[in-house]
């Protein structure tokens, strides 16, 4: 066991200050009961509550999740065909091109990305609103996806494809009863990410949105323009708490599969 | 009755000449761009056969066996099984299984439902399915794994279980990539003669790629010893072993002391090869190279023998040398004998005793001698 010098206390405790002392404020500050966000005045909930009679946030948040699981869905459906394609048909013709242009969007700037789509949706007539958001967000986070399903393929033992289709499983059964099963703990990590990507873009949004389709980043940008109030804050705080148990949920059954595995395996070799 | 290798075979349909053929390769080639895996290949295998393909890793075996499996198609010539050209057919209609080398195990399926896959592939009724998959389970022995996962097995149990698999179809021919070569050596030995008891009991055409020629001599009824992408010899594994047909053969199956000579008098079967290594050897064989002509004599260690005194007719198949080198094996001796010509042979002698009354030493001179049966001409 290593000792804790003073040194490695203050380079912690330095650490964690500066990446999480902002969000502690605002956590603290969306407990409080003045309207002015930095002058402490008691503790009250009272900002949740008036958060749930904003109708306009409330809307947003709703558009948002729509968006979002939308766009999440059909991206994880794309994203992982094109990394079956990138990693099984390694000879094609342009296939270099090809993977080049499928992970363009992860090193584009947003801004870059947002204004094309903008300039596509006006010189195609498609009205801006909630498809276009949706569109847009399957078309840069899709990238997302297939980066982590192609890791996963990458490691992929092939042979158990060719043991069911040696068994009678043709290719389309064999891609839902083997592969699929197989990388599916990829492919939903997938989804995850590009689920997150579409949550909090608010750059691509602002481009491609229109009018009756602000998403919750845009709204609260908005509202922040015109002066932070208590109610941003307990929004923020929900998120947080959400994305909070998101991530210990996560990582919790993580761990309990991990521990689970390594008792099985030890239990094989005890009983070979 | 003479036999070579101490073996006499009940089954042996290769020799009938009416005997039709359950699978044949016939002119198959394999590119794979410029390499050629498989070239211009023909070969029989007969049903109820177990068959080994035997090679150095690359020598086109394993293409051969993918071809069979559907996974592979060949550039040219045609695959036959039980009178049906199959070159086109895809591996999920193909009436033949595959165990693979990696077991390919479904990961994310129970021991059982690993067994049934095939069986649901066909719609087989549930019950059915059932039964035979509890049939398959006690084939293996594994009857109370049923419910695990492949990592909770061990490497022995996991092989099982793709072998229940592969069989479970009822194929009517098992394919077998280097089935036993992720299993320790004692394992192994057990699972060869229990693999040779499941095909004698089923009754199943077995074709095997290994690498390993023990687990080939061991298992098969024939071998075919291939080299880029050609069989060398096909032969059952005495005829391979005791009568090599090329210099290939001989070197890579066993051990071989390799004597290189001119052909000094032929006739009447058999033949003076007066070799370079201080033997002149004179020997049967059926239709031995002409005389002036370069060949190659074969011969195993263990017909070599070492003795202290002179053979009887020390003019031929006999030299003098001293010990090099004594290697005890436990159930054998291997001497290695620096011939007089500065040749080292090595000759294996079976400890069939327990004490030796003064044993030959380091450095002693001895005789190295065999007898006129002992050994196979080799034409270049």
């Amino acid at each position: 066991m290593q000792t804790w010098s003073r040194f490695n206390i203050a380079s912690v405790v330095l650490g964690f200050a500066f990446l999480y002392l902002p969000i502690v404020l605002l956590v603290v500050f969306s407990f409080n009961e003045s309207k002015l966000v930095t002058v402490w005045a008691g503790f009250s909930t009272k900002w949740y509550a008036s958060l749930f009679r904003n109708q306009g946030l409330i809307d947003a948040a709703w558009v948002t999740i729509r968006v979002a699981l939308l766009a999440a869905s059909v991206a994880t459906v794309l994203g992982t065909m094109a990394a079956l394609a990138l990693t099984r048909y390694t000879r094609f013709r342009g296939r270099l091109l090809f993977s080049g242009m499928v992970y363009a969007p992860l090193v584009m700037p947003e801004v870059i990305t947002g204004l094309s789509l903008l300039l596509l949706f006006v010189a195609i007539g498609f009205d801006r609103g909630f498809w276009t958001v949706t569109l847009a967000h399957i078309t840069f986070s899709m990238c997302f996806v297939t980066v982590v399903v192609q890791s996963r393929l990458l490691s992929f033992d092939r042979s158990i494809e060719e043991a069911a289709m040696d068994l009678g499983a043709t290719p389309v059964r064999t891609f839902f009863e083997v592969t699929l099963p197989v990388i599916a703990p990829a492919v939903l990590s997938g989804w995850m990410l590009a689920l997150t990507l579409s949550l909090d873009d608010l750059v691509i949004a602002s481009f491609t949105s229109g009018p009756g389709a602000t998403t919750l980043p845009m709204k609260i940008y908005s509202q922040v323009r015109l002066g932070v109030t208590p109610e941003i804050n307990a929004a923020c705080t929900i998120l947080i708490g959400l994305v909070a148990v998101g991530v210990l949920v996560a990582s919790i059954l993580t761990k309990r599969r991990e521990v689970q595995r390594l008792r099985d395996e030890q239990a094989a070799f005890a009983g070979r | 009755m003479k036999s070579l290798g101490n073996i006499r075979r009940s089954f042996a349909p290769w020799t009938d000449p009416d005997a039709k053929p359950f699978i044949t390769f016939r002119n198959v080639t394999k590119r794979f761009g410029d390499f050629t895996a498989v070239d211009d290949l023909t070969l029989d295998i007969y049903h109820r056969e177990f068959f080994a393909l035997l090679g150095a890793s690359g020598c086109g075996k394993s293409t051969l066996l993918r071809m069979l499996a559907g996974f592979e198609r060949p550039t040219s010539g045609e695959i036959i099984l039980d009178g049906q050209d199959i070159a086109g057919i895809p591996p999920y209609r193909r009436p033949v299984n595959m165990m693979f080398q990696s077991y390919a195990l479904f990961p994310h399926m129970t021991v059982e439902s690993n067994i049934g896959f095939g069986l649901r592939q066909d719609g087989m009724p549930k019950a059915e399915i059932a039964e035979r998959v509890a049939q398959m389970l006690k084939l293996v022995k594994l009857e109370q794994f049923a419910k695990r996962k492949p990592h909770q097995l061990s490497g022995g149990q996991r092989q099982r279980v793709a072998l229940a698999r592969s069989l479970a179809k009822r194929p009517k021919v098992l394919l077998l990539d280097e089935p036993l070569g992720a299993l320790d050596k004692k394992l192994r030995e057990e699972t060869q003669f229990e693999l040779m008891d499941l095909q004698q009991e089923l009754g199943l055409t077995f074709v095997v790629v290994t690498h390993d020629q023990e687990e080939a001599m061991t298992m098969a009824d024939r071998i075919a010893v291939m080299s880029h992408g050609k069989v060398i010899q096909v032969a059952t594994p005495a005829e391979i072993y005791e009568a090599p047909n090329s210099r290939f053969v001989a070197d890579f199956i066993g051990d071989v002391n390799i004597l290189d000579g001119t052909v000094s008098a032929s006739g009447n079967g058999k033949i003076e090869l007066a070799a370079r290594d201080g033997f002149t050897v004179r020997t049967v064989t059926g239709n031995g190279p002409a005389t002036g002509s370069a060949a190659g004599f074969a011969i195993r260690p263990e017909k070599l023998k070492v003795t202290r005194a002179a053979p009887a007719d020390a003019s031929v198949n006999a030299a003098q040398g001293e010990i090099w080198d004594i290697g005890y094996l436990g159930d054998m001796t291997v001497f290695h004998v620096k011939l007089d010509s500065g040749k080292v042979v090595k000759a294996s002698m079976l400890n069939a005793q327990r004490e030796v009354e003064d044993p030959i030493a380091y450095d002693e001179r001895v005789w190295v001698s065999f007898g006129e049966t002992a050994g196979v001409v080799l034409k270049d």
